[in-house]
Formats: C-alpha cells, sequence, structure tokens
C-alpha cells in the first residue's frame, strides 16, 4: 500500500505537468479531502443505523442461526474461523445484503464481520487470511441484478435493458469465485509476518 | 413483465430484511430499542477510524483523474484493443471502476449518452458497470474500521478480480451481443 500510494501521487502530479493540468491536479487536493467529508458523513448515518439493526439481529438469534447452517461452506472458505463463531452468520448477512444490491447495508454489516475477524487476529495491524477472504468477496461485487445499471439504461430509452442480467450474472460469478480461489492460492504464497518471522527464527 | 418483477424486488428487499428482524427479535423478546441504540452507539467510533485511510485514498484518486493519466493511458492502448472488439471509450471505465463508484457512474453515462444506448459498446459498459465494486473503497473501509495498516494480498487479489471481470465482460458481451 506504501508504494500504491505514492505511485498513485507521483503518477498524477508527473502526468499532470506532461498535460498542462498540474492546476486542477493541485485543486484535486482539496476537492479530494471535501469529497471524502461528503463520504464520510453518509457513512456515519449508514454505519449507526446499520450496526444498530445488526445488534438486533445477532441478540435476536438470527446471526447465530446463520452461522449453524453455513457452518459447512464457511469451514471451506474460513478454514481460519472456529466452528462456534457469531462471524460466519455476519459474512453471511453481508453477502446476501450485496447479493441483494443493497450496498449501503452491505457495508456496515461487513464492517461488523471483520471486526469479529480483527479479535481473532494476531497482528493487529496486519491483515489475516479470513479478512483477505472477506474483501475478495466484497471487491468481486457480486449481484443478483444490477438494479440500478438497468435503470439508466432504461431511463436513457434502452428498448430492453433487463437483458444484461445474464451476461452480468456470468460476470460477476465468475470474478467472484476467482477473487476467492485467487485469495485461496495468495495465502499460501505472501504468509502473514509473525509466521515468517517464526520460521527464520 | 420482467422489469416489473426486478422493480418489485428492488423495492422490498430492504424493508422486508428490516422487518424480519424486528419481528423476529420482538417474538423473541428483545429489547428492539435498546438493542438498536447499543449497536449504533460503535457507528460513529468506526466511521472516525476510517476517516484518515478514506481521505489518503480519495486524495490520491482524485489528483490522478484530474492529471488526465487515464485518458492519456486509455489512447495509448486504443490500437490493442479494437482487435479484441473492446471500443477505446470503454477503456476508462475499466480503469476507474476499481477506483471510484461516482467517476464510474459519470464515465458510464458518457458512454451511453455518446453511443446508441442499444448499441454494443453501451451493452458492455453496463455489464462492466453491474459488475463492477470499487476495490479501492472497499479495501479502505473495511480495512479503516478495525485499524488494519498492512493489507498484505488483499489489494492483489482485488486486483485480480477486477481484472477477470473486465476480461469476462469483454468475452460475454460478444457472445451475447456481437
Amino acid at each position: 500500500m506504501n508504494y500504491i500510494w505514492y505511485f498513485l501521487i507521483v503518477i498524477s502530479v508527473v502526468f499532470g505537468a506532461i498535460n498542462g493540468t498540474l492546476s486542477e491536479v493541485v485543486n484535486a487536493i482539496l476537492s479530494g479531502t471535501q469529497l471524502a467529508v461528503k463520504i464520510i458523513l453518509t457513512l456515519l448515518g449508514i454505519m449507526t443505523f446499520w450496526l444498530g439493526i445488526m445488534k438486533i439481529a445477532e441478540k435476536s438469534g438470527i446471526v447465530e442461526f446463520l452461522s449453524k447452517i453455513l457452518r459447512p461452506a464457511a469451514k471451506l472458505i474460513f478454514p481460519e474461523i472456529p466452528a462456534d463463531s457469531k462471524i460466519i452468520g455476519d459474512v453471511a448477512m453481508n453477502f446476501s445484503a450485496n447479493a441483494l444490491g443493497l450496498a449501503n447495508a452491505a457495508t456496515p454489516i461487513g464492517i461488523k464481520a471483520i471486526s469479529g475477524m480483527q479479535e481473532l487476529n494476531k497482528d493487529k495491524e496486519s491483515a489475516s487470511d479470513s479478512m483477505c477472504t472477506l474483501l475478495a468477496m466484497n471487491t468481486a461485487g457480486f449481484q443478483l441484478i444490477p438494479a440500478t445499471v438497468i435503470a439508466i439504461l432504461a431511463a436513457n430509452g434502452c428498448e430492453n435493458p433487463t437483458e444484461i442480467i445474464v451476461p452480468t450474472f456470468i460476470v460477476t460469478l465468475t470474478a467472484f469465485i476467482g477473487a476467492i480461489l485467487t485469495a485461496k492460492i495468495f495465502k499460501h504464497i505472501f504468509p502473514p509476518q509473525i509466521i515468517r518471522e517464526e520460521k527464520d527464527a | 413483465m420482467l422489469r416489473t418483477v426486478i422493480d418489485l424486488i428492488s423495492l422490498w428487499a430492504l424493508p422486508s430484511i428490516i422487518l424480519i428482524i424486528l419481528t423476529v427479535a420482538l417474538i423473541r423478546k428483545v429489547a428492539v430499542y435498546e438493542s438498536f441504540i447499543e449497536g449504533a452507539k460503535d457507528g460513529v467510533k468506526v466511521t472516525v477510524n476510517i476517516i484518515p485511510y478514506l481521505v489518503a485514498i480519495i486524495v490520491a484518486v482524485s489528483m490522478l483523474r484530474a492529471s488526465g493519466v487515464i485518458e492519456s493511458v486509455s489512447v495509448m492502448f486504443s490500437g490493442i484493443l479494437a482487435k479484441i472488439h473492446m471500443p477505446a471509450e470503454i477503456l476508462p471505465l475499466a480503469f476507474v471502476r476499481s477506483l471510484s463508484g461516482s467517476a464510474a457512474l459519470g464515465v458510464f453515462s458518457d458512454i451511453i449518452s455518446n453511443n446508441d444506448v442499444n448499441s454494443y459498446t453501451s451493452k458492455l459498459a453496463a455489464i462492466m458497470m453491474g459488475s463492477s465494486e470499487t476495490t479501492f473503497y472497499v479495501l479502505t473501509v473495511y480495512f479503516g474500521a478495525v485499524g488494519i495498516k498492512k493489507y498484505r494480498y488483499a489489494l492483489l487479489t482485488g486486483i485480480i478480480a477486477d481484472l477477470i471481470g473486465i476480461v469476462m465482460a469483454v468475452i460475454v458481451a460478444r457472445f451475447f451481443f456481437l
């Protein structure tokens, strides 16, 4: 992340100079911070609301129930999480919210799942394998119906906007499965630093 | 017909989930209001944790977009793209969809207003848009919330998933719409 962040900024300045857009790049620093604040404010409300709802789901046993029925699948995808943990229920709800296209609900629920994983994590500053897998599931953008895109197509006079559903589903499912498999492979290529140090010693 | 069903699902998904959770909770005699407040208190803390991470990434991405580098790179690649039936104007969308959701939406709107909305290009753009998630944003928010600074292979995995999505979108769009 150190290099990526550095390169994003260096490339911006270099290309800003080449393209003659340096003043726009400089202005983007301020507009970027403003955009970040806008996103944070939206996030604050959504996060507060959904963490509240999720507490109710947890206390009513819904999260635990989901954890129980999904245990066999969860063992395959998240071998590091203990079988009796409620985290799997959070992951399941995060996945369902994504699948239904409810991004606003999916993020806070996913945060609840990753917080649970952080409690099990040995190195608090470094991502655990479960976290990387959870994020692989989330960055792949799996959803059943791309409702927003269909709405935009329809608003622009598309004759048959729903014909993108099947192709989109195929793409998003492939990316989703590909992401989880990639995470499984990388797990062995990039072991956590603590384990690496133990091996060295 | 299908449109009506989709509209209904989109409309009802959220209220049904909330209703189910609240109803089950009431049957199980959970104090719903008090539990809500208890859980909601964490929202402020979590969001505040995310601020530094989000400012870092959003500023960098804003600078990148302002520099025009995405357009420059797209022009460089346009020759190769034509061979695989990937219109050059799709490339900015392919780049930007991993970096910024609002920017991707803007590029997508440009593509469908500059092209026939029923064309192959618009359909490909729609598939790409519908199957994307803003990888950088997701990583920033999730890891920011719990204070993870070393992402290990999470970013690389996200980028590979995005690449799979782009390649698959072209293959599938060619199969269905060309």
